[in-house]
């Protein structure tokens, strides 16, 4: 017989513990850790997606602030362009006006550097011309040069209008201690009396004459008192040279600043 | 030449016995609970767990899953008794590979006891889902005419089960056995292979008809509508 129905009892007896201790210590444990995995993946997940949820809210929170970020510095930098073409405009303004002035003071100074250097030439031509001819004359000065300056002298005081004779006169009367003549050279005896005797005739005084040698007369003779003086002397016939050479050279009108930065 | 494990019979006292088929069968039952046990003593439910447990989920989600693809509504309900049902007949199979290893399958009395329970099974589970009265009903469905056909298919399909199960168990150890006399070095490797695979089949087949029996008696019928009348 190949069914021993006390095996047959057994195994089932068997079958039935074994069902229940694989429940015991296989199924339950197993299951419940699946479940608790399972559990735990679908809070995380939860979790993930609530993360997930926050993370995209804020990442529009961060958009729009970036949005936002991005105006302000797109007004900001507009402003700033703005600010800064203006300053620029401002500097250059700045800067024109000062190189303006820069450049009308610089007119200005070479103006008058020129002036001072034209002032400086012309007198320097002014002042060799005349030493020159100073020097001249002083060397030609003779006895019959002199006698010549005297007679000159002379024929001026004759000449003299009235004004000035009347004034020369009140002064040569004025003068207690008498008039001073001054001669670029020591003048000889018939010259002083001539000089002397027309002085007298002239003013109609009688005083008496000291006579000084004076060489930067040039020439020339002077007679003074009191502060007033009537004179002759080539001295005076260079002076009106010089006049008439400073009226010659004298520089046409200075062009206006104006007119040359335009 | 042994036919059964029951033959090998270590102790007896009356008509209590205690033979290979037992004997192999506590042992067999040993391996399971103690590596059950072993196992599920280090349970881990985070990230990373050990082989043994991914094993033994893989195992338990792969016959959840089959369990469910039969039919039966709550898998968990039916695992304890279909997954032991395969679990000791696929590891009797296996352990055939062990020397002086009787499998338990290879006797009659243990697939009869299997089908046994089953054959309580399938009533059982069909009770609990449906009630008494609900289950009773399935017996004279379509018709009560039905009735003795429905009997004797309870009766012949738990018969079949067991000889079934048994026949292919036997046989692949007997044939084992066999060639092992006859060529004794290639044919009892690939044979024993093949009997590992046979083995594997039978408790994927055992376990399922199995279910198949349990999900049938747990269906509720639905009532066929009648076709609208026609004039």
């Amino acid at each position: 017989m190949l069914i021993d129905w006390f095996t047959v009892g057994a195994q089932a007896l068997n079958f039935i513990v074994l069902v229940w201790l694989m429940k015991r210590f296989l199924y339950k444990p197993v299951l419940a850790a699946i479940d608790a995995r399972e559990k735990r993946i679908a809070s995380q997940l939860a979790d993930a997606d609530k993360k997930k949820a926050a993370a995209q809210s804020e990442r529009a929170d961060l958009q729009h602030k970036n949005d936002a970020f991005d105006q302000e510095r797109a007004a900001l930098l507009a402003k700033a362009n703005a600010d800064a073409d203006a300053e620029r405009q401002k500097l250059l303004d700045a800067a024109r006006a000062a190189a303006d002035a820069l450049a009308a003071a610089r007119r200005v100074s070479m103006a008058s550097d020129a002036r001072t250097l034209d002032q400086a030439l012309r007198q320097r031509a002014q002042d060799e011309v005349f030493a020159v001819a100073r020097q001249a004359l002083t060397d030609l000065a003779t006895v019959d040069l002199e006698s010549s300056v005297c007679e000159l002298f002379i024929a001026r005081l004759r000449s003299l209008e009235s004004t000035a004779l009347q004034e020369m006169a009140a002064a040569l009367k004025s003068a207690n201690d008498g008039a001073i003549v001054r001669t670029a050279f020591a003048l000889p005896t018939a010259q002083r009396t001539a000089v002397h005797k027309a002085v007298n005739e002239t003013f109609g005084v009688k005083l008496t004459l000291h006579y000084e040698v004076a060489p930067a007369l040039v020439g020339g003779i002077e007679l003074s008192a009191n502060g007033h003086k009537v004179a002759w002397s080539i001295a005076d016939y260079l002076a009106s040279l010089e006049r008439g050479v400073h009226e010659l050279l004298k520089p046409a009108a200075a062009p206006s600043p104006a007119g040359n930065a335009a | 030449m042994r036919l059964s494990p029951d033959e090998w019979i270590f102790w007896q006292h009356g008509f209590v016995k205690l033979n290979a088929t037992i004997v192999f069968t506590w042992a067999l039952m040993g391996v399971l609970v103690l590596g059950s046990a072993l196992v599920t003593r280090k349970l881990s439910t985070g990230r990373t767990q050990s082989r043994w447990q991914s094993l033994l989920e893989i195992v338990l989600t792969a016959i959840l899953q089959q369990i469910e693809e039969v039919g039966l509504a709550e898998p968990r309900r039916y695992l304890g008794f279909l997954g032991t049902l395969f679990l000791f007949v696929a590891a009797s199979s296996l352990c055939t590979v062990i020397p002086g290893f009787e499998s338990p399958t290879a006797s009659l009395s243990t697939t009869v006891a299997l089908a046994v329970s089953v054959f309580i099974a399938v009533p059982f589970f069909g009770i609990v889902v449906q009630g008494l009265g609900g289950y009773l009903k399935t017996y004279v469905q379509p018709t009560p005419v039905m009735l003795p056909f429905n009997l004797i298919s309870e009766v012949s399909r738990t018969l079949a089960l067991a000889v079934r199960l048994f026949g292919n168990m036997m046989s692949g150890a007997m044939i084992v056995g066999i060639l092992l006399s006859i060529t004794p070095f290639f044919f009892p490797v690939v044979m024993t292979m093949l009997g590992l695979l046979t083995g594997m089949v039978q408790a994927y087949i055992f376990s399922i008809l199995a279910a198949v029996y349990i999900a049938a008696a747990t269906r509720t019928r639905t009532p066929v509508p009648k076709p609208a009348a026609t004039h």
